[in-house]
Formats: C-alpha cells, sequence, structure tokens
C-alpha cells in the first residue's frame, strides 16, 4: 500500500516561481523525489528542461547543491563525487551522514547520449540513485525524437511518425544486476515515495525511471498533465514495476494488468488525446499502425510478465 | 553586506523566484471554493510550482503559473479556473 498523500512530509525542494512551463511534470516529480530524499542530498543535472527551468544566476530553483555537467557523464560524474565523499569521511574532513549522490536526467541523457556513462556506474555498482524523467523526446530543444520516443509518435524528426519501437531503458538497466530498479509516473504520488525511500535507504546503485508527459511534446492540453500519465499507465504503455536484486514485483495498478485481474484500456483512447499521434491516427493506414502500437504494448507486458517468473 | 558579497560570488542560491515573477504568465487564475473544499490536498500534492498552502489550501498568486493541473485533479470541483483580468 502506497504511502498516503497525508502522510507525505511539508519539506519542499523545488521551490516556487522556477523557470518551468506550466504543469511542468518534471518539477511535479522533483517534488515528490525532494520530500522522499530531504535536504541532505547533492544534486546532478545533465542539460535538459530541468536545467533550463532553475533560474539565472544568482538565484536557483532547487534546494540543494547543483552541478550542471556534461550530456555524456551523469553516471560517471556522480560515481565521482560519491567515491571523492567517501575518501572525505575516511580522512575525517567530513563528519556525519554522507549526502544521498543523485543524477536528475532527462531521457535523452540516459537512453542515448548519457547511456554509456551510465552503463559503467551501473556495472562498477557505485552508491548513488539515477533518476530518468522519461517525456519520451528532446522537449528542451523543441521535440526531437529519442530513444524513448513510442512507435508512431510525431516530433520535429520524424514528422510522419517515428517507425521504430522505444527501448525499454528499465529492464537493460535490470540486466546490469544492480541492487535496485524502478519504474514510476507523477500521476501515483505515493507510489514513487515509497520508491525512493526505499531507493534511498539501498547501498550501490540504483536506478528509476519516472514518465513525465510534456504537454508541449506530447500536444495535450495543459491541465491533463496527470491525466495522461494515469491514462498511460491504465492502458497498459507504461508498466509500474520495481526489482530489488532482480526480483521483480508489480505496484498497483499495472499488477491488476499483468496478473491478468483487470484488462488494460485499449490503446486507442490514450493515442487520441495526444497530438503527436493525430498524422498516424488521420492516415489511411490507421488500423494497422495502431495495431502495431497495441502490438508493442502487448509485447512489454508479456515480456515482463515472463521476465518476473524468474526469481533467481 | 552579506547579501552583497554573496550576489557577486559565481554561485547561485537557493530562492524563490529563480525565473522571475511567474504568476504573470498566467491566463486563469485558479479560485478554491472553502466551501466545498475538504482539504483532501489533492492539489497541493500535483502542484508542480508547490503553491498551495498544505492545511489552509489557498495559493500564492504571486508564482502560480495557472496550468490548472489543481482544477481537473480536485475531486471535489472546488477549484475553478477564472479569466484573468
Amino acid at each position: 500500500m502506497a504511502t498516503s498523500i497525508k502522510k507525505l512530509p511539508d519539506i519542499e525542494q523545488v521551490l516556487s516561481g522556477n523557470g518551468a512551463c506550466g504543469g511542468c511534470p518534471a518539477t511535479m516529480g522533483l517534488r515528490i523525489v525532494g520530500k522522499a530524499l530531504g535536504s541532505n542530498a547533492i544534486m546532478l543535472l545533465t542539460p535538459s528542461c530541468s536545467v533550463a527551468s532553475m533560474g539565472m544566476t544568482p538565484r536557483l530553483g532547487y534546494n540543494w547543491p547543483c552541478i550542471n555537467i556534461t550530456f555524456a557523464s551523469a553516471g560517471s560524474s556522480a560515481s565521482g563525487i560519491t567515491h571523492a565523499l567517501e575518501v572525505m569521511q575516511e580522512k575525517g574532513r567530513l563528519h556525519g551522514e554522507l549526502p544521498t549522490v543523485f543524477a536528475w536526467v532527462g531521457d535523452g541523457g540516459t537512453y542515448d547520449i548519457g547511456f554509456q556513462a551510465l552503463s559503467g556506474a551501473a556495472e562498477r555498482n557505485d552508491n548513488i540513485i539515477f533518476f530518468c524523467y522519461n517525456n519520451e523526446a528532446y522537449s528542451n530543444t523543441g521535440v526531437q525524437r529519442s530513444g524513448a520516443t513510442p512507435r508512431g509518435s510525431f516530433t520535429t524528426t520524424t514528422p510522419t511518425g517515428k517507425r521504430q519501437p522505444k527501448k525499454n531503458m528499465a529492464l537493460l538497466m535490470l540486466e546490469h544486476n544492480i541492487p535496485y530498479v524502478a519504474t514510476a509516473t507523477v500521476a501515483y504520488p505515493g507510489d514513487l515515495y515509497d520508491k525512493v525511500v526505499k531507493a534511498k535507504n539501498i547501498p550501490g546503485m540504483k536506478y528509476i525511471e519516472i514518465q513525465a508527459p510534456c504537454y508541449l511534446g506530447w500536444q495535450f492540453d495543459m491541465p491533463e498533465t496527470v491525466q495522461m500519465s494515469r491514462m498511460a499507465v491504465r492502458s497498459g504503455a507504461w508498466l509500474l514495476w520495481e526489482a530489488e536484486n532482480g526480483k521483480i514485483s508489480f505496484n498497483n495498478p499495472s499488477s491488476l494488468i499483468i496478473s491478468g485481474k483487470k484488462d488494460a484500456a485499449p490503446v486507442d483512447e490514450y493515442l487520441m488525446k495526444q497530438g503527436r499521434f493525430n498524422r498516424l491516427l488521420k492516415g489511411p493506414d490507421a488500423e494497422s499502425r495502431i495495431a502495431e502500437i497495441q502490438g508493442d504494448i502487448d509485447r512489454e507486458i508479456a515480456f515482463i510478465r515472463e521476465r518476473a517468473k524468474i526469481t533467481i | 553586506m552579506k547579501s552583497l558579497t554573496k550576489a557577486y560570488r559565481p554561485i547561485s542560491w537557493p530562492t524563490k523566484g529563480a525565473g522571475g515573477d511567474t504568476g504573470s504568465w498566467r491566463t486563469h487564475r485558479p479560485v478554491v471554493d472553502t466551501q466545498i473544499c475538504n482539504k483532501c490536498q489533492i492539489c497541493w500534492v500535483y502542484c508542480p510550482e508547490a503553491v498551495i498552502d498544505r492545511q489552509e489550501i489557498t495559493i500564492d498568486y504571486r508564482y502560480c503559473k495557472g496550468c490548472g493541473v489543481c482544477a481537473v485533479e480536485c475531486p471535489t470541483g472546488a477549484i475553478s479556473m477564472e479569466m484573468e483580468e
């Protein structure tokens, strides 16, 4: 049972009046992450919307020490910082509890450009939390295609819809044999909070991916950010699960879909709401392309259902 | 004097309003009807800007960007979006 809203702590690590768009899912998710991590943490940011929205010098919109690094080095920089902190503690220069080192990176910095540094950090099992907020495109630079963009989606570099399916990054990270992997979304804040608290207390590399429906990139109405995130989970396009030492367990409502107790909502309704699938839905071959997207979703569900049976 | 020296260092400090007074971006203003509101705090948890007070359910209009997520998510319909003048 996820933590109820009324039991979430009061602490605010994302300050009002930052430069993010109204209804930004990244700041929405980061607020909940801040409640779970507390103030004793160091934040690493690669070029992304979150860097653009942190405000202008000498003011900062996040209440953590923030380090802006190059796009490709989120994993390696976080490793370096966590090792430096350990050495400083050994030499007696740092007292008390070590700060949590976490990277807050978009899907471009995780799926594409930052992948080798992240993979290296995971293989070394360094003590960091790597957050990927996944808005399924390079939204900061004006919505270009990324490895996380789903099939059929419009971006400025795929004007007729992307032809390839997206990567399953969380599963890739799971196969790095790291202690904790989880997926979350902004519509379920209690679930996200629990996962971050759990990750904070596990030593070693942790990977948490947060789906963040970006209204500019996905082309839906600004107030529907949370609705869209909820619809993604209900249609099975996004699955909520966590894996401790390789053992997968599913969270509600995805667990009901996986176990077959409840059918996933048809993907049509989820696609209709988003302007980025408009051309696909209006085209002459709409039905076959929707069937393709539904096929991708069904394959992911079938794959992870079988993967969850492997518990050794 | 201390704040002056802070300003000249090439370091940013956590401050509210790092992006300016973002309330000026707003086209619609969320208004809470305290008669209907049952203080479930759902608007508070989903607010991306952290402008809603958790206990009183009041909104800081200086920084509220007027995205309308609170109005859509409110289960009792206590929040309505009104056109800015």
